[in-house]
């Protein structure tokens, strides 16, 4: 490549990815609304269930995503992958915030608080986007590029297999309020499960698009500094 | 199984619902609003990083060909057309 052409801001496959999500969301939202059937005990309620479980589901997963590709950054010193775990803790973190308000609304719905300290998925919840919330200022508080992409690799990989223990922790836990969609006890009717599943892939696709947009808009603006300093402009 | 409803409850959680998908798509269409603040910014830097490479180039650039076979206003024309897809 010419060293003054510059790259396009997206592709095609951005641009599928983003068809995906604007096709897959309203099918998942008509779905919720208009075939899922409603639950006897919370009723209409119910509904925020397919929005803040897969949000909650796509979020954990991002974080655990964001330490395996610092695991890659640190094995190859590539730093795209250094920037890939960043952008996936950082869009997990956007949609954590999502999850954790969603859920606050359901409790308030349901058990009639906003928040119940005895309850440990909330609690756990809150301690992992505590942790993760230390990212940013950690990495951005240091200057030299390698050692900043180092550390923060070092800190995904560390909070990034905290997250399935947390986890596990809180379903080997005994006092249960929290309802418990995945695993032997979950018994969706298949109208439900359905709805659940399609739900779940708008968000991941929600999740992949807003993240190869991340990604795509960091590039470009490093390229752009990048080339300004090699023109001689800064 | 979970159990199902088998008439329509009464709708005083409907607004607990309608907060919580609101609440989700407004933080998605801020964060969209951010993302579209700054690849605009992106291009306004990519656009004056292509009119200052110009400029002191001008003269020297007429007619010049490239190993690819473009002209650098080619080139740049081509980059250009590729930043506002």
């Amino acid at each position: 490549m010419s060293s003054r052409t510059f790259p396009p801001m997206n592709g095609r496959g951005l641009r599928a990815l983003s068809i995906a999500t604007v096709a897959a969301i309203p099918i998942a939202l008509a779905l919720v609304f208009f075939y899922a059937p409603i639950e006897a005990e919370e009723g209409f309620l119910q509904k925020i269930f397919y929005l803040h479980v897969p949000l909650a589901i796509v979020t954990l997963c991002g974080f655990v995503l964001g330490g395996l590709m610092a695991i890659m950054h640190l094995r190859t010193r590539e730093r795209n992958w250094d920037l890939r775990s960043y952008v996936a803790i950082h869009m997990s973190l956007i949609f954590g915030v999502g999850t954790l308000i969603t859920g606050s609304i359901w409790a308030r719905g349901s058990w009639g608080h906003w928040w119940v300290w005895s309850e440990p998925t909330l609690v756990s919840f809150l301690i992992i986007m505590l942790l993760y919330a230390t990212y940013q200022p950690l990495r951005f508080a240091i200057e030299d590029p390698e050692r900043q992409a180092r550390y923060a690799s070092v800190f995904a990989i560390v909070a990034g297999a905290f997250v399935p223990l947390n986890f596990l922790a809180v379903r080997l836990s005994t006092e249960y309020l929290h309802p418990r969609v995945l695993g032997s006890s979950s018994n969706l009717p298949p109208k439900m499960a359905f709805t659940f599943l399609v739900s779940l892939v708008a968000i991941a696709l929600l999740y992949a698009t807003l993240c190869c947009y991340e990604l795509t808009a960091k590039r470009s603006r490093m390229l752009l500094k990048s080339r300004s300093r090699t023109l001689g402009f800064q | 199984m979970t159990p199902l409803a088998t008439a329509i409850p009464g709708s005083s959680n409907n607004g607990y619902v309608a907060a919580a998908y609101i609440v989700f798509f407004a933080i998605v269409l801020i964060y969209v609003a951010i993302m579209a603040i700054r690849l605009t910014r992106v291009e306004r830097g990519l656009r004056e990083l292509n009119e200052r490479a110009e400029t002191p180039r001008d003269g020297a650039t007429q007619g010049e060909t490239r190993q690819d076979g473009l002209g650098e206003d080619d080139a740049h024309s081509q980059a250009r057309e590729r930043e506002t897809v």
